[in-house]
């Protein structure tokens, strides 16, 4: 290959993205570096241009893609019901937000009405997959930051999240457990043990992690006053989640606008001032103990009753009625042939996963599929704010920087 | 019985060669760290304190290719990732194996469409495939294993 012997670059490197690097790049002054789409520190398949220099990263230009699955394309093609099993490797992480996001836009949609037994274990699973998730950023965070024995605390702790995950629902990921108008099947009868035996257990391992880290010394001089982000720049860019939060501005969905009942439990919104990488990762630690609240209180005042709407329109009948009833052999036929149909028009819902805002924009055309699916998602809009907070940082602060934002590639692409 | 009472005091073994090298193959291969999407959450898990990959082998993930001699494709590769995944198995130096770890890297999983390459080994040639939406941490170990029951009937005349 031809190199330009005053850049050191290729002819035509430039041509395609001068727009995006600083005329000293086209100069050759500064270096033009890949990053990614396969490096371990980039949390998936994300890469990076990066200008450098020496080793300051002048500009930051995230490229996605690389993981575009075609999900919302692909929910358009299945019935509603078969539809929610794309959820949940949307945002592989929060598997039940994004199916409690979903399925809630379809009670929106066609008004159906969630037993508060369903509600209280929506919480409950929910919360819980919060932690599951925070834990797998704390673990790879610090990794980042060369701590590699932190992970192996985290996912010993989120191993047993996951065994609950599957005593309810069969799977460990990829749960499909909520379903419109309720769950897919009460709970199993050692989930309540499980669940408490959890509760009294995980506030303990928190302190451990901040043991661990919270005053490491090479930890804080790796994530103080790094990655600084200003709340005007946040809400700018509509950045949600931890990343607003550590800014200053208190906005959590579960407060601005409950849903699924979070109105009745007792916890706090944590928020920072700061707005650095330390800042934001004492955020997180602090939400997972207000998750760990949650989960008690919704354990302890878990009502009993069905978990399913008594709407045979969407919900199927259950097992026992099949041999007895003709009316549910009928219903049940046809929404496993046809699926339901909700009524026309459109509906936007939105939670607050680990990341951030979550919202699914569902278009009905009165037909058994949905005529368009768009997913509003944290990670694609908190990546904006990369190539912000990585300027005139080191190229090793940007590995951590990229931690801090809690992208996941899967939310971003799609 | 340890290896010395077969041995006897004379402190030799005879053995075909490759034998010798399969085995040595198997007890220290390095995966390259290829974490694409949910298959990678329960890779991690996998080499985590759970499930202990490295009581097989596999202590060490390489991030670079060329370091590796196993490449675990680790979820759903996009038609924006397929130059990139070849790109990747093409520097790994002889020999090398790929497990093409869950339904999307085996055969394209639930994602029938435009985007997704409906199985990895329309790119790579795949040694062994490991079912599950995303396998449990076990399946994967358990693949592994297959694995190395694979290279431990390679043929000398074989290789190239």
């Amino acid at each position: 290959m031809d190199i330009d012997l005053e850049t050191n670059l290729p002819p035509d490197a430039l041509d395609g993205m001068q727009h995006l690097v600083s005329d000293r790049a086209v100069r050759g002054e500064t270096v033009l570096l890949n990053m990614g789409p396969q490096h371990p520190s980039t949390h998936g398949v994300l890469r990076l241009l990066l200008e450098l220099d020496g080793e300051v990263v002048v500009n930051c230009v995230p490229d996605i893609g690389f993981l575009h699955t075609g999900i919302e394309k692909n929910m358009e093609a299945k019935t509603y019901l078969k539809a929610e099993v794309m959820t949940d490797r949307l945002d592989y992480l929060n598997n039940l937000g994004n199916n409690l996001t979903y399925v809630m836009a379809i009670e929106k949609l066609a008004d159906l009405d969630v037993p508060p037994r369903a509600q209280a274990i929506r919480v409950l699973l929910t919360e819980l997959q919060r932690i599951a998730s925070h834990l797998v950023w704390l673990g790879t965070h610090a990794l980042d930051a060369a701590a590699m024995s932190v992970f192996l605390y985290c996912f010993r702790e989120r191993e047993r999240i996951l065994d609950i995950f599957e005593m309810v629902s069969g799977q460990r990921m990829m749960t499909t457990y909520f379903r419109p108008g309720g769950l897919w099947r009460d709970v199993t009868s050692g989930f309540e043990a499980a669940v408490r035996d959890f509760v009294s257990y995980f506030p303990p391992r928190v302190t451990e992690y901040d043991r661990l880290l919270t005053k490491n010394p090479i930890f804080l001089r790796r994530t103080k006053e790094i990655g600084y982000l200003e709340p005007e720049v946040a809400l700018r860019h509509g950045v949600t989640g931890p990343m607003l939060r550590a800014a200053g501005i208190e906005f959590d969905l579960r407060k601005a606008q409950p849903y699924s009942g979070y109105e009745l439990y007792d916890f706090d919104v944590p928020t920072h001032t700061d707005s650095d990488t330390y800042a934001r990762y004492l955020m997180r630690m602090e939400e997972m103990r207000q998750s760990i609240r949650i989960v008690e209180q919704a354990l302890n005042k878990l009502p009993l009753g069905p978990v399913r709407s008594n709407n045979r329109k969407y919900v199927p009948p259950p097992r026992s009625e099949l041999g007895t009833s003709m009316e549910a052999v009928i219903h049940h036929f046809k929404l496993w042939t046809e699926g339901f149909i909700p009524p026309k028009g459109s509906v936007y819902v939105a939670t607050e996963s680990p990341r951030g805002e979550l919202g699914v924009f569902l278009e009905s055309d009165g037909g058994p599929k949905p005529y368009r699916v768009h997913w509003r998602t944290p990670s694609f809009t908190n990546i904006q704010i990369l190539p912000i907070l990585a300027r005139g940082h080191l190229v090793a602060d940007l590995v951590l920087l990229i931690g801090t934002v809690d992208i996941l590639l899967g939310d971003v692409d799609r | 019985m340890g290896i010395e009472q077969k041995a006897g005091n004379m402190g030799v073994v005879t053995l075909k060669l490759e034998e010798v090298i399969n085995w040595s193959r198997t007890n220290a291969m390095w995966p390259m760290l290829f974490g694409l999407a949910c298959c990678a959450i329960e890779m991690m898990s996998a080499q985590a304190s759970n499930f202990d990959m490295s009581r097989f082998g596999m202590e060490l993930m390489r991030p670079s290719p060329r370091q590796s001699d196993l490449m675990i494709v680790a979820g759903r590769v996009s038609r924006k990732m397929g130059p990139v995944l070849r790109w990747l198995y093409d520097q790994m130096p002889e020999p090398k194996w790929v497990i093409a770890m869950g339904d999307c890297a085996s055969c394209g999983g639930v994602f029938n469409n435009y985007a997704i390459v409906q199985g990895v080994d329309e790119v790579v040639p795949v040694d062994v495939y490991v079912a599950g939406c995303p396998p449990r941490p076990e399946a994967l170990i358990h693949g592994i294993v297959t694995l190395y029951e694979k290279v431990k009937e390679e043929k000398m005349k074989d290789w190239a």
